[in-house]
């Protein structure tokens, strides 16, 4: 099949939404002269005065800069003439988001989806962690007062190879150290599935088709796909596993560990059932564990199978993060996997049992540089790629990931969260999303267009390898591997942090563990 | 194939209107009465279901908020007369331990009797309080199940109650001692009594049915049963230093019995042993200062069989309030306790001969999964039970002062409907975590610690090692 390419541009993708969320809104009283005053001053072109109107149209109150620009010149609360303007901070932001994901990180992510650039400091979203009060939303990066040595972005790498052993197998490298989280045909739409494969096409990295099958519509993208054998082994063929370079063998997902995999009977639509050869509109339940295997040499043999089948493809192993998580990835690097993938027990989902999501398996936090280490120890840290996800929100956090000990991570949530999504967390049932994203109901999945998804997607990527790259500048690194296992550029805000001999100062750039 | 554990459940709808977290705030004057307007575009349909509420309106007090949350009309609004936010009688629901979301997802529960399942990641702290700073573990590839390879539909959670011998002894095929007399009951749960503020019509009948329907003990102060004794298999009389004597006839229908702890104990236990040899006893221990050690004392004397545990509605130690108010002391959590008496008990080498029970501060079918882990055998519940009649915990319980959630004119079959509901949500839940953690026997669960990871383990394993001490230690 011939291999469609998708172009790395950026360009603006405006919000879909007639009135996007805004931080801050600009109150108009009636007052108001309608003297246009506030649209000439404002730089930020919030208010709307269109030629020949008499009215103001509603505010573009989401590219208002909110109280740092009470110091310019261009303030319009202050030059209105009548007083009639006020500037207040928007109370939907309050109903907005969560602790993991606060409203300000979901603006910023919608931002950064927008432009495909950083959030500009005046609008100050904090775009770096959300308000969990722990993991990656308390530690903080060490920076030196400046660089060891000035490095331009051209100099620096951010991919990261996916295959570390000398198997004869292809040395695939992806150009940014993430790639998408699987997400199945049902869980999804088609629309958001295909966007997701056109932005990996971009940026030369992956995405991956979770356990529901292989859509024919993302053939053209076959070279940039992994594709997922779940416990319920729904939509698994062996074309569909000769197509694509790395495919995953997915035996827990950190928003359900130990769980297995639910697709609640609203949304196995007449495409779903055909897709997953299931009787239409009845729950779908992937089994745990798998049962073909109780050891890891029966892991090594799925393996074997796996590589017997496509004798190209590359093997990842998605697990969950129990006390033995470190035991769980040697395991799997000894039975062959190239890529181990710990999804922590914070990870995004379609649809989990509350009292999995919050309460079974370790965050990822803990669990990356336990893996990591352990790997270390036993001295094959460098045959196997390690890739973290549950929980990875922010390009900070991947940062974060990758100064514990990971490669690279894997993103769901941030990307649908660059597709609107709002974390209303209603994906589950029923119709599915409102938004149209997690969903399959014909109409809904209408609510957005794959060329607008996917340039969402290109310009997220983007902003977030634009911080990386200023992350890896601070450091005067030259590569995103030479962040690895970097904890001694971190700090955690609720430790005494000692300046330790032990831990090694950003000065020992080029030395990690 | 045995029969399986199973509760009969139904769905039974709320009284009151729902109370959601959302609500739109709607600036009806402006409107330029589109003829899309995105009130019709409603997914969940909640415009009209409110539009039809408010016409039907009998109540002046009840308000209909049931938004999910999606904020698709407020953002694709003509004029932007929409704004999301939080319903404040959401927010006033429940007090800082016993969250709003606590209470939601237990009248949820109580009115499906189905396990609460929803999309999207979990939301919440990193880690909190109490029960929230531990996770249970999960199996994996080279464990995949503890008890060998079983379904989920062969776990059991069934316990024994009473005193346990430490060994059996053998004299060729015959055993030499007799086994104790026990109470089994098929989940790890029993009804506590409610709290005396707490009082309403029918309460303890409805309690009794539910006990009987999930195959529970529920345990009932002597001073306010009816004299009914059809159902005396499922009660548990509390006998309080001035309770009231039960008939004798009564108490040999019944299988479990509590009493209060005093310096005579052991002569009680001997006294109600004589009315009914093969009556499990059960010594209820309140946690102030001085129960922990009391407990951990109880546990060395051979009469006693059962020690119950109870700590505030909070979880934490009796009479702490004052000091967590103050700032002076942290108060210990029931979490804590448990692992505390636990511990102690074994060191005395006596654990499997005695019973632990404890309640206070459970308030989710986690939290009976964690308080096993942490060394109880079973675990008592009594303010979920009045959470699922739609109790808003106003605390507003006094004569004279009108119920908000009109308790006091629930009906018998709602309040048996929901209560069983809820009981068997949170079985359900309970087999599901056992299932991730490769359990076959909630018996084996109980104290098996490495099935869990605490906050405070994992972030010296982690961050400890790299950035010195913990501030708030």
């Amino acid at each position: 099949m011939p291999q469609e390419e998708v172009s790395r541009v950026i360009k603006s993708a405006p919000p879909r939404y007639r009135n996007e969320i805004a931080k801050y809104i600009v109150h108009r009283n009636l007052n108001c002269k309608r003297c246009g005053k506030c649209a000439q001053v404002c730089l930020y072109k919030v208010h709307v005065l269109k030629p020949g109107y008499k009215y103001f149209g509603e505010p573009n109150n989401h590219l208002c800069i909110g109280p740092s620009c009470e110091k310019s010149s261009h303030y319009c609360v202050a030059k209105c003439p009548q007083g009639a303007l006020q500037l207040k901070e928007n109370p939907a932001c309050k109903a907005l988001g969560d602790y993991r994901w606060p409203a300000d990180l979901i603006l910023a992510t919608w931002k950064m989806a927008e432009t495909g650039d950083v959030p500009p400091k005046e609008y100050d979203y904090n775009y770096k962690c959300g308000n969990s009060g722990g993991g990656f939303d308390r530690l903080r990066f060490k920076f030196p007062d400046k660089p060891p040595v000035q490095l331009d972005e051209s100099q620096i790498d951010t991919s990261i190879s996916l295959n570390k052993r000398d198997d004869g197998r292809p040395k695939i490298k992806i150009d940014v150290p993430w790639y998408g989280g699987g997400m199945s045909f049902g869980s999804v739409s088609n629309v958001t599935q295909l966007s997701k494969a056109r932005a990996a096409v971009a940026w030369n990295t992956f995405t991956c088709t979770g356990e529901g099958g292989y859509m024919e519509r993302m053939r053209p993208y076959d070279d940039h796909v992994i594709t997922q054998v779940a416990t319920g082994l729904f939509g698994v063929r062996e074309e569909t596993i000769q197509r694509v370079p790395i495919v995953e063998f997915k035996y827990a997902q950190g928003a359900k560990p130990g769980l297995g995999g639910h697709l609640l009977g609203d949304k196995n639509t007449p495409a779903v059932a055909r897709m997953r050869e299931a009787v239409l509109g009845i729950s779908l339940f992937s089994p745990f564990p798998f049962h073909s295997v109780y050891s890891i040499e029966d892991h090594a043999k799925h393996i074997e199978w796996i590589k017997h089948v496509n004798r190209r493809a590359l093997i990842s192993t998605k697990v969950s993060t129990p006390t033995d998580v470190d035991m769980v990835a040697v395991g799997s690097y000894s039975a062959g996997t190239h890529i181990v993938h710990i999804d922590g027990g914070y990870g995004g989902t379609g649809a989990a049992p509350d009292i999995a999501k919050k309460n079974i398996a370790m965050p990822i936090e803990y669990a990356i540089g336990k893996v990591h280490n352990f790997l270390m120890d036993e001295g094959v840290r460098d045959k196997v790629t390690l890739i973290a996800s549950g929980g990875i929100r922010s390009a900070h956090d991947v940062a974060k990931a990758i100064a514990l000990g990971a490669d690279g991570v894997v993103i769901g949530t941030a990307e649908l969260v660059a597709l609107g999504c709002v974390r209303c967390s209603r994906c589950e049932s029923g119709r599915g999303c409102p938004r149209g994203i997690a969903t399959t109901d014909p109409e809904l999945s209408k609510k957005m267009t794959i060329e607008w998804g996917t340039q969402r997607l290109i310009n997220l990527y983007n902003a977030w390898r634009k911080i990386l790259i200023g992350i890896l500048q601070r450091f005067g690194m030259r590569s995103i591997a030479e962040l690895r296992g970097r904890t001694d550029l971190l700090m955690h805000l609720d430790y005494t942090n000692p300046p330790s001999p032990g831990l090694r100062r950003t000065s020992d750039v080029g030395t990690k563990r | 194939m045995p029969e399986k554990y199973h509760i009969k459940t139904q769905p039974v709808p709320p009284r009151r209107p729902r109370i959601g977290k959302y609500g739109v705030v709607d600036w009806r004057e402006d409107c330029a009465r589109c003829h899309n307007c995105v009130k019709k575009a409603c997914v969940y349909d909640r415009y009209r279901q409110e539009a039809e509420y408010i016409r039907n309106l009998s109540d002046v007090d009840a308000l209909f908020f049931d938004c999910m949350g999606c904020f698709s009309c407020v953002q694709d609004c003509t004029k932007g007369l929409l704004c999301m936010s939080i319903n404040p009688a959401y927010e006033n629901l429940g007090n800082s331990y016993w969250t709003p979301y606590i209470i939601k997802t237990t009248w949820l529960q109580a009115e499906t009797a189905k396990i609460p399942v929803s999309g999207a990641g979990y939301q919440g702290p990193f880690a909190g309080y109490g029960f929230d700073s531990m996770w249970t573990d999960m199996s994996e590839i080279v464990r995949p199940t503890r008890d060998g390879i079983h379904g989920r539909e062969y776990i059991s959670t069934s316990v024994d109650i009473g005193r346990k011998l430490p060994y059996l002894d053998f004299d060729g095929d015959k055993a030499t001692a007799n086994p104790p007399h026990l109470v089994s009951i098929p989940m790890p749960l029993i009804i506590d009594m409610s709290s005396p503020a707490h009082t309403l019509p029918q309460l303890d009948a409805i309690i009794t049915q539910t006990a009987v329907n999930t195959g529970l003990i529920a345990i009932i102060d002597s001073r306010h049963w009816s004299g009914d004794d059809k159902q005396l298999e499922h009660i548990a009389f509390y006998l309080g230093p001035d309770s009231t004597d039960i008939p004798k006839e009564a108490l040999r229908k019944t299988r479990l019995v509590e009493i209060a702890d005093s310096s005579k104990v052991i002569d009680r236990i001997k006294e109600l042993k004589k009315m009914h040899p093969k009556i499990v006893v059960a010594v209820r221990v309140e946690l102030t200062a001085a129960g922990v050690e009391r407990a951990i004392q109880l546990a060395e004397i051979e009469e006693v069989e059962v020690i119950h545990i109870v700590a505030d509605a909070n979880g934490n130690e009796i009479g702490s309030t004052s000091s967590l108010q103050a700032g002076t002391q942290k108060p210990q959590f029931i979490k804590d306790i448990i692992r505390h008496i636990h511990t102690a008990i074994i060191e005395k080498g006596n654990r499997d001969e005695i019973t632990l029970m404890a309640g206070g501060g459970v308030a989710l079918p986690e939290h009976l999964a964690k308080a096993i882990i942490c060394g109880a055998d079973l675990v008592t519940i009594n303010l979920p039970l009045l959470i699922a009649l739609e109790c808003h915990l106003c605390e507003s319980c006094k004569p004279g002062m009108p119920c908000p959630a009109k308790l006091e004119k629930i009906d018998f079959d709602y309040g048996v409907g929901r209560m069983t509901n809820l009981i068997a949500a949170w079985h359900d839940q309970l087999v599901e975590v056992m299932g991730a953690m490769g359990m076959r026997e909630v018996r084996r669960l109980r104290g098996d610690v490495g099935r869990a990871m605490f906050f405070e383990n994992l972030e010296e394993e982690t961050f400890g090692k790299l950035f010195g001490s913990r501030k708030n230690n």
